[in-house]
């Protein structure tokens, strides 16, 4: 154990029910560190803060801090204060009342003389001068010093951001939660106080432990990112690390733009992806099959040469400084960044440069695909694949109507076209050697005994590959139908759904 | 324009209508005569006969002190009722909210019978006495009422922020602190509300009082008398006692008074400060 | 599990349940046990053989269903144009009206009972000669402020966008009542039928005070048996009772969006 891991996760799992939330979680915060939980809504990061600060107790597992183990401490006897996500102000009382809230209640040892000579400690609660002082410190860090009598619903959006912040830090913490502080402030006040937290960080030199689903704001501010899926940790690293070396197709899809193929290691450091033999950096075994991403801006663009892959322009978006293109290279999709303005249609010879193509290992526990989009049928296509799929999934408590679009409290979305990232679990693939059985078909190029199941893989006619846990044994090139229920398609819409709102 | 004079007469003409009997009543609480309708001489002889008839200043007495206890017993079961079931698991939740209804939607006679049956029952079976009393009675009271005092709560701690209770305990309340210092006032006018709801239905109540009576309060030996019950032996009888016309003057002042001060009260706040935010901000100078 | 016990909120209403268990679950099990047993406590069917052979008893019940519906009718007929009216900020300014239609009901309930019976008496209209016409006035009388107030509550509510949308596309002041006015208040007419009907059938002070003794109704019934200790007999008569609320429960949840009308308009 060392002296500067502030708080310890030990095995921690939590589960509602029959549903495991977080699941095994291991990890260490350093003391003074700036650490964000990162992921989707539902991949348990919440829920990891709750059990940090004391709200939820770990199904398994050990919470410690200061290397003290605090797993039952209730989080009213931990040094830990929390910025709830809508602030969570006390509307009966005034600003001043909100922040001086954690200190009234507060007692400190006093020593008191007594007549006959001797000394005694007491717990007493602190002296108002003091507490005044302590406020109006707590709100000058914050800059809402002219506040304090004020009613909570007198004040705007950001300042009642302010007075949870001040709220909570006038308490001295040693850590400071914050559970998706600024979900509820528009674009600019978000970029304002993402500065503002960041310098108060530096300031107080305290822990900061921060949840949010934004990426960016976790690239902004962070020291440590924890990307977090399905109540797993999936990498732990620097917002560079994160950035430029993701360790699986999940993370690089989640951290900013990202093209993402299946591919296989033909040669030493040698990958073929995009049906093209690439140069590479990274040692992975021959044959091995892996994932490779590409950030867009890292893909160049040239004029058509032979000694190069060729694409055709098939759209372009201007964005300001850049345009983003998006190339069709056989049946794949490549998005690319250029500051010129290519035409569509064009040719264009395709170049990455070794270094900026990070390989990652090819997880065989589930089917992923970050490209996927809906139809406009309501189905979901990864590339040519299309399946029927359950788009309510994407909105709880929404419906598809008569008119094929999913709706929720009278407001209509249509999501032809919108791009989605699709998990199917890998034994709920079934495959058939009848091919009217499905409209998706596929070549099984693998078929890997486990023991007591193949693991087959199956790459289908527009070339995306699908692992699948089965009893049966299946011949290496056998043509077969890919089934897959409704139910079993996971979607998540990348994007906000107010995106796709249709207007009356 | 006819349709707003026809809607105007119609108006006051079923407000007038409603207000005959209790108007009839007031109007001869100044003359002492035994019948309404017979004016004998203008007198204010029936207010001080009031004060000074025992029977009803007992029944009086009573009727106060056992809407007084039975609401504010109502109160905390039903505030405290309230709040756990709000924090308990689905299912239990919706049994529990199943079993609140059931005396909001069940006949005041019913409900009356069946406790009489329950304390017929225990006193025969267990206790070996007579059970009725002013604790039955207490009871029969509280399970009137409850039911409001808990839905009239519950939609208060549905539009609480949840995460209040916690953030209290973040800053170091313990969670019976946080419930009294943060949930309680956020709560503050379903509970006073529910109070108010429970003191009309004892006050007004003549069913449940009558069936679960028993000796006990200022009426001593003899069977608790409240103003309903005593009202209803007297007109069993006849007509209405005179000085009980003069009660029926004095009552509907006072509830005049309160609704004119809420009304005005309502008003001038509302001319003064204008929003509700700037009342809430008058109430929060310190 | 590691889990220490704590404080829990949900530990609260441990008391209410009792409550609820003790005086408002087990008595109506009684109830239901008094009913089919005899007064030696052995089962049996009297009480019910009893009702259904006893024609009086049946008419009671015939009766006082037919008294509760001809009051909840007259009410909603009296109540529906009022409320109308008073929804509408030219008739009632800041809703002080709307406060004098309820203020009565801060007057004790017996008391207004007996003013009304005086009234009548006064005005010949006397419970000794016309005990039917009396009783239904007095029930009239109390139950009227009962349709008023979930009327206007959703009175209030109504669309008024579009009623203009509806006569502006042509529609007779008449077409517009039936197609628009009276459709969405419907849940308020449901609710303010249920709050009329129930009672009615079980009152007992407003009939037995107005019509002099003279007309029975079921909430009399149940009152005489308990008069005369005959719990089985009460116990069978309050159960029919229970069946018929429960029974129009499952009519009006149909009609009325508001489940909890009746507590929100106090």
């Amino acid at each position: 154990m060392e002296d500067n891991h502030i708080i310890t996760l030990d095995h921690i799992s939590k589960s509602f029910g029959d549903s495991l939330i977080v699941d095994d979680i291991s990890l260490f915060i350093k003391k003074g560190e700036f650490v964000t939980f990162l992921g989707p809504s539902g991949c348990g990061k919440t829920t990891t803060l709750r059990m940090i600060s004391g709200f939820e107790m770990p199904s398994k597992g050990r919470v410690l801090l200061n290397g003290k183990d605090v797993t039952n401490l209730p989080p009213y006897k931990r040094p830990i204060n929390t910025v709830f996500q809508r602030y969570a102000l006390f509307p009966h009382l005034d600003v001043y009342d909100n922040v001086a809230f954690g200190l009234k209640l507060k007692k400190v040892p006093v020593v008191i003389k007594k007549r006959n000579g001797k000394e005694v400690t007491k717990m007493k609660h602190l002296p108002a001068k003091v507490i005044d002082q302590k406020v109006a410190r707590a709100l000058k860090i914050v800059d809402l010093e002219d506040l304090e009598d004020r009613s909570i619903d007198t004040l705007s959006g950001g300042q009642q951001q302010r007075v949870a912040i001040a709220r909570a830090i006038v308490n001295e913490p040693e850590i400071l939660l914050l559970d998706e502080p600024l979900g509820a402030l528009d674009l600019k006040m978000r970029k304002e106080m993402q500065l503002e937290l960041k310098e108060m960080h530096k300031k107080l030199g305290i822990t900061f432990i921060y949840v949010t689903h934004d990426q960016e704001e976790a690239l902004t501010m962070s020291d440590t990112i924890v990307v977090m899926k399905s109540g797993v940790v999936q990498q732990i690293g620097t917002p560079t690390q994160i950035y430029n070396e993701p360790q699986n197709a999940f993370v690089a899809d989640f951290i900013g733009e990202s093209n993402i193929y299946s591919a296989n290691m033909v040669d030493k450091r040698k990958v073929r992806f995009l049906n093209w033999t690439w140069d590479c950096v990274d040692d992975f075994e021959i044959n091995e099959n892996v994932d490779v991403v590409v950030r867009p801006e890292d893909v160049i663009l040239m004029g058509p040469r032979t000694t190069n892959l060729i694409g055709t322009i098939k759209s372009k978006i201007f964005k300001g400084v850049h345009y983003e293109y998006t190339v069709i290279v056989g049946k794949s999709e490549l998005q690319a960044r250029d500051t010129r303005d290519l035409k569509v249609d064009s040719h264009v010879s395709i170049k990455i440069d070794p270094q900026n193509i990070q390989i990652m290992k090819k997880q065989y526990n589930i089917n992923a695909f970050y490209d996927a989009y809906i139809t406009k049928d309501n189905k979901v296509a990864m590339t040519d694949d299309e399946f029927e799929c359950d788009l309510t999934q994407l909105l709880p408590g929404s419906k598809i109507d008569d008119d094929g679009y999913l709706v929720k409290n009278g407001v209509r979305y249509n999501l032809t076209d919108a791009p989605v990232a699709v998990e199917i679990e890998i034994k709920a693939i079934a495959l058939s050697d009848d091919i009217s059985a499905s409209e998706v078909h596929g070549v099984i190029i693998n078929s890997i005994w486990k023991g007591d199941y193949y693991q087959v893989l199956v790459r289908s006619s527009s070339e995306e590959d699908y692992i699948i846990d089965t009893q049966d044994s299946w011949n290496i090139n056998d043509i077969v139908s890919i089934i897959v229920k409704k139910d079993d398609i996971k979607l998540r819409l990348k994007g906000d759904i107010s995106k796709y709102e249709e207007d009356a | 324009m006819v349709k707003k004079i026809f809607a105007n007469i119609y108006i006051y003409l079923i407000l007038f209508l409603m207000y005959l009997p209790i108007l009839l009543l007031i109007v001869f609480s100044f003359t002492d005569s035994t019948n309404v309708g017979v004016w004998k001489g203008f007198s204010f002889d029936l207010f001080p006969r009031l004060f000074h008839n025992q029977e009803i200043m007992v029944a009086l007495g009573n009727t106060i002190i056992i809407a007084l206890i039975s609401s504010i017993v109502s109160v905390l079961l039903g505030t405290t009722g309230a709040i756990g079931v709000f924090y308990s698991k689905k299912r239990n939740k919706r049994v529990v909210e199943a079993v609140t209804q059931i005396p909001v939607v069940n006949a005041e006679i019913v409900m009356a019978l069946s406790l009489t049956v329950l304390f017929v029952f225990l006193g025969s079976m267990i206790f070996k006495t007579s059970l009725f009393s002013f604790h039955t009675l207490l009871i029969g009271h509280v399970c009137l009422s409850l039911p409001f005092v808990y839905l009239s709560v519950k939609p208060k701690l549905q539009q609480m922020d949840p995460n209040l209770y916690e953030a209290a305990m973040d800053l170091g309340c313990t969670p019976r602190r946080a419930l009294v210092k943060v949930v309680i006032p956020q709560i503050i006018p379903g509970i006073i509300s529910g109070f108010l709801l429970s003191m009309t239905l004892s006050l007004d109540d003549f069913i449940v009082t009558a069936f679960l009576r028993g000796p006990g309060l200022l009426s001593g030996d003899k069977a608790i008398e409240t103003l309903s019950t005593l009202v209803q032996a007297k007109i069993k009888k006849g007509p209405i006692p005179p000085e009980l016309r003069a009660l029926t003057t004095i009552l509907f002042l006072i509830v005049l008074t309160v609704v004119v001060i809420v009304a005005v009260y309502r008003n001038h706040f509302a001319k003064t400060f204008g929003t509700k935010k700037n009342l809430r901000r008058l109430r929060n100078v310190r | 599990m590691k889990r220490t016990l704590r404080f829990q909120r949900k530990y609260l209403c441990i008391p209410y349940v009792v409550f609820l268990v003790l005086f408002i679950v087990l008595p109506i099990v009684l109830i239901i046990f008094y009913a089919f047993t005899d007064n030696k406590g052995f089962f049996s069917f009297d009480a019910l053989v009893d009702f259904f052979t006893t024609p009086t008893k049946i008419s009671i019940l015939l009766n006082s269903v037919f008294i509760a519906l001809q009051t909840t009718i007259i009410c909603l007929i009296i109540s529906y144009p009022l409320a109308y009216f008073l929804a509408n900020k030219k008739f009632n300014r800041n809703g002080v009206l709307i406060t004098l239609f309820i203020m009565p009901m801060w007057i004790n309930f017996v008391l207004r009972t007996g003013a009304t019976r005086d009234l009548l008496t006064w005005l010949g209209i006397n419970g000794g000669k016309v005990p039917y016409l009396a009783t239904l006035i007095g029930m009239v009388y109390n139950y009227l402020p009962f349709t008023v107030l979930p009327l206007y509550t959703t009175m209030l509510k109504l669309d008024r966008s579009q009623i203009e949308a509806a006569s502006d596309l042509g529609a007779t002041p008449f077409q517009v009542f039936l197609r628009n006015i009276i459709p969405q208040s419907l849940p308020g007419v449901v609710s303010a039928a249920t709050m009329v009907f129930m009672p009615t059938m079980s009152s007992y002070v407003i009939s037995d005070t107005l019509s002099e003794g003279k007309i029975t109704l079921f909430g009399n019934s149940i009152y005489i048996s308990f008069s005369n200790s005959q719990w089985n007999t009460g116990s069978f008569l309050a159960l029919i009772m229970l069946i018929i609320i429960f029974l129009s429960m499952l009519v009006t949840h149909r009609f009325s969006r508001e489940p909890e009308a009746r507590g929100g308009t106090w």
